[in-house]
């Protein structure tokens, strides 16, 4: 065994280009055994398709992928390559290095890379234990499954990360954070010798982020590589050994860790330095306290998920609403849009009592709802741009002709679509050639500026955005943080849900904090702290140092 | 030089975004082929042989866009069409009730819109999927047709109800103009009006649609008994036409109405399609036992050829999608 850093896996000149897009321009990487590299960068700048290239799910154009041969893991009958006969030698550990070429996802799972990707692979009828062990089950001489050995091996698995599931439940019946679990138990249980991680704790609790971080931390004792996107910068920072800061499909920097801050990194990847991307507040609250508020919530619940609820938005004002997932943050939000109405308390909008039942009387009543889900939820991504921002409109027959959008006899104006729509265009800086663009072609940051365009454009008087900056990279973040403040100058109230502290820290004016369905405490802009946020969320006298039991398991969604 | 060509590619552009581009073209050089093969292939006879067998299909495809424009659709449609010609003539034959013509031809529409809003029911609120669904009210209406008819045909219907389906206005008969406006007009609605443009947005993603506001479980048990009305119509003016219902009548339909409306460019992932380009569809497979006529091919090659356009079709979808 040597002492010095001993490669797994070199990638060599990659390239790969989509139509037009040249997604990378000849990456090179170098992954240690042992070693957590982060791979950073802005969307679009080519991870989730340098990633998707290792796990052999992309081909690349052009560039060679090379992989040790016997890595720090037991080896199995190896089947690493199929026309890698020749060994290469010009540098000293490369020779240990064979070139490798995947044709797909399996094959590279063969070879001991494996990959938790942000698109989920589960199969929700099969059980935890089938999708986790999909494909590989022990078997008996018959080929047959052994359920037991299945139901052990798994438990073995789930005990390692500390969570309540079952192996038998069905997938379909666990809570979005649950699944990621065990999407990341999936790709851990071939015992792989490189993992590759895209944004593992997107959608993960606190509790759950740290112990895949512990997770993460045995596997690199035991020498497997990890390669870990993420856009959580401070998550990086915490978890990496090196960063890989990929920029436009180059590779910009690597660096090892103790040698770079958050602020660094950010100027890597965008190319200039962010002040401050979450802007300045201009909320003055002696000026509109006195005001009636613009949304008034009494004693709202809905059984069995929140309770108990009551605050106040006041014109202009951005309110955070922080909380574990699971705490009943988004169903507070479903519940005033009419999605999932509350069954008791009160509604209040600009002093006048309402009670949504569907999103449409939400709409009306001048509530709009940018969902968390933009994918799933938001977007119709085989439409386009124009037909994305139309569809608040579309969907309402009074206040689409008022508008202007249709006549009085329910005939589309598709001129004045056109021109809502360009301007709209305009104004969010969509990238886009123009407003016939299929949404689903559009990066993941302007897809999220059209579903954000497309709520503020019906001209709410209180926004709820869920999870507005989710997966989207810096510089569009900055954009959105820009119009949300612009939204809220205008007289809009925003309820501004997010599971990045940061991002409601740097954003609101108020911040509430929810745990187990109901709103423990509230903390004003001077005296909101991540550690005071984290104390409220986890429970009364909690340490900050998330080693804390829920007293109650989330709540799933309806 | 470069002026033209800018000019051309432009025009081209333009051409290409016109959703029912392709089949328009199939279609034009499918016929012009078959006329310089032999003129009288596009003569007015032919014509109107061509419109008269596709009268029922063009009609029931309006109802089907809408259903496949929203993601759903419609295996019924035949079996309802057979049960309110049934339901009609055995309301105006039956000893025993001797209904008046236009009271049966409301009696046979209420039936068709009837089973359709039970299919409705029973995707929108209960949740079952489509092809289930009206897959079992496809047995159960053809089953209904042969209890209340006995299994046998009934005819003689009297000159006025049989001249919606015979007669003719400045020369065109009645099927041909009925069908003809229920395209036009279906397919203004689905296009410009605000009520049927929301069927784009369910099948484009159901769940954002509902979080847009759209009524998504409304607008979908619309489509259904508008399906199931529209079937009825076209199974009243067939039984019209012939002056008889037959309890068999309209068997398999419904697959050469989804065959159409698909190959005429909508998908069965929903978010696409027009009644034009469905129309257009129509039009293809209705030409096809013409053509095969026309070239001495053997009548029972009809339903490869038809079997062949739907696979090339689908094939050409996906081909031009990879392309983009």
């Amino acid at each position: 065994m040597v002492n010095t850093p001993h490669t797994v896996l070199r990638l060599v000149g990659i390239h790969k280009r989509f139509g037009a897009v040249l997604a990378l321009d000849g990456v090179d990487l170098n992954v240690n055994a042992g070693e957590v590299h982060a791979l950073v960068g802005e969307n679009g700048a080519g991870k989730s398709t340098l990633i998707h290239i290792v796990a052999g799910t992309l081909p690349p154009d052009r560039g060679e992928i090379f992989l040790a041969q016997s890595g720090a893991r037991g080896d199995r009958s190896s089947p690493v390559s199929r026309e890698a006969s020749h060994t290469e030698g010009e540098e000293g550990d490369a020779s240990a290095l064979r070139r490798v070429q995947f044709r797909n996802g399996h094959e590279a799972l063969c070879a001991g890379i494996s990959a938790v990707f942000q698109e989920l692979s589960l199969v929700g009828t099969l059980s935890v234990a089938e999708n986790i062990f999909a494909n590989r089950q022990p078997v008996n001489r018959w080929n047959f499954i052994r359920r037991g050995d299945l139901r052990r091996q798994t438990q073995a698995l789930l005990d390692g990360f500390d969570i309540g599931i079952e192996p038998d439940t069905a997938v379909e019946r666990l809570s979005v954070a649950e699944r990621q679990v065990v999407e990341i138990l999936k790709a851990l249980s071939s015992r792989p010798r490189v993992v590759l991680f895209d944004e593992p704790t997107s959608s993960l609790t606190q509790r759950e982020t740290r112990t895949l971080f512990s997770l993460i931390h045995r596997l690199r004792g035991e020498g497997t590589a990890i390669i870990y996107v993420s856009h959580h910068l401070p998550e990086v920072l915490e978890l990496a050994d090196r960063v890989t800061v990929l920029r436009d499909g180059r590779r910009v920097a690597t660096l090892p860790r103790s040698d770079v801050s958050e602020r660094d990194l950010i100027r890597l990847m965008v190319g200039r330095e962010l002040s401050d991307i979450y802007g300045q507040p201009h909320w003055f609250p002696e000026k509109q306290a006195a005001e009636t508020p613009r949304l008034r919530v009494a004693g709202l619940g809905r059984r069995g998920v929140f309770s108990g609820v009551a605050f106040d938005l006041r014109p202009g004002e951005i309110v955070g609403l922080a909380g574990l997932v699971g705490a009943g943050r988004t169903e507070i939000g479903r519940a005033l849009f009419g999605l999932a109405p509350a069954t008791e308390g009160e509604i209040w909008l600009d002093g006048r009592r309402i009670w949504p039942r569907s999103a449409g009387e939400a709409m009306n009543a001048g509530i709009a709802y940018v969902t968390e889900d933009r994918k799933a939820l938001g977007l119709y991504l085989r439409h386009s741009v124009r037909d994305n921002l139309a569809a608040p409109w579309v969907s309402r027959a009074h206040a689409c002709a008022v508008r202007g959008f249709s006549t009085g006899a329910g005939f589309l104006r598709d001129r004045q679509l056109d021109d809502y729509a360009e301007a709209s265009r305009k104004r969010f800086r969509i990238v886009a050639p123009d407003v016939r663009q299929t949404v689903g072609r559009l990066s993941g940051g302007n897809q999220q500026k059209v579903l954000l365009a497309a709520w503020i454009g019906i001209e709410p008087r209180v926004l709820i955005a869920d999870e507005p900056t989710r997966g989207v990279d810096v510089g569009a973040r900055g954009e959105i943080y820009g119009y949300l403040r612009e939204l809220a100058q205008s007289g809009t109230a925003i309820l501004l849900i997010s599971s990045d502290l940061q991002e409601i820290l740097g954003m609101s004016d108020r911040v509430l904090v929810m745990r187990a369905g109901r709103i423990v405490k509230q903390l004003d802009r001077a005296e909101a702290t991540e550690e005071g946020i984290i104390a409220a969320a986890l429970g009364a006298g909690a340490e900050p140092n998330l080693r804390v039991t829920e007293t109650q398991s989330p709540s799933t969604q309806t | 030089m470069g002026t033209t060509d800018s000019v051309l590619v432009r025009a081209w552009a333009a051409v290409k975004r016109v959703p029912e581009i392709r089949i328009l073209l199939v279609v034009i050089a499918f016929a012009l082929a078959m006329w310089a093969y032999d003129p009288r292939f596009l003569s007015p006879a032919t014509i109107n042989t061509i419109l008269l067998y596709l009268f029922g299909f063009a009609i029931m495809a309006c109802g089907m866009t809408m259903l496949l424009v929203s993601g759903g659709f419609d295996l019924s449609v035949g079996s309802v069409a057979a049960l309110s010609a049934m339901t009609a003539a055995m309301l105006m034959k039956h000893p025993a009730i001797l209904l008046a013509w236009p009271l049966a031809f409301l009696a046979g529409l209420a039936v068709g819109a009837a089973m359709g809003l039970i299919n409705g029911w029973i995707v929108a609120r209960v949740g079952i999927n489509p092809f289930i669904t009206t897959l079992g009210m496809m047995l159960l209406a053809r089953g209904l047709t042969h209890v209340v008819s006995g299994g046998m045909s009934r005819s003689d219907f009297g000159p006025q109800f049989c001249w919606l389906g015979q007669g003719r206005v400045a020369g065109v008969q009645m099927p041909i103009i009925i069908s003809l406006t229920l395209v036009v007009v279906a397919d203004v609605l689905l296009r410009k009006s605000r009520f049927f443009r929301q069927n784009y947005y369910i099948g484009g993603n159901e769940q954002a649609a509902w979080l847009s506001g759209i009524a998504v479980n409304r607008i979908k048990m619309f489509n259904y008994c508008l399906s199931g009305l529209l079937a009825a119509l076209a199974g009243l003016l067939f039984a019209a036409r012939l002056d008889s219902a037959a309890p068999n009548q309209g068997e398999g339909d419904e697959l050469k109405v989804i065959t159409a409306v698909i190959v005429g460019g909508a998908s069965l992932s929903g978010g696409k399609g027009t009644v034009f380009g469905a129309f257009l569809g129509c039009v293809l497979l209705a030409m096809i036992l013409p053509a095969i006529r026309t070239l001495h091919i053997e009548v029972h090659w009809e339903k490869a050829v038809v079997g062949s356009i739907l696979l090339l079709a689908v094939l050409l979808d996906r081909i031009g999608r990879k392309e983009k």
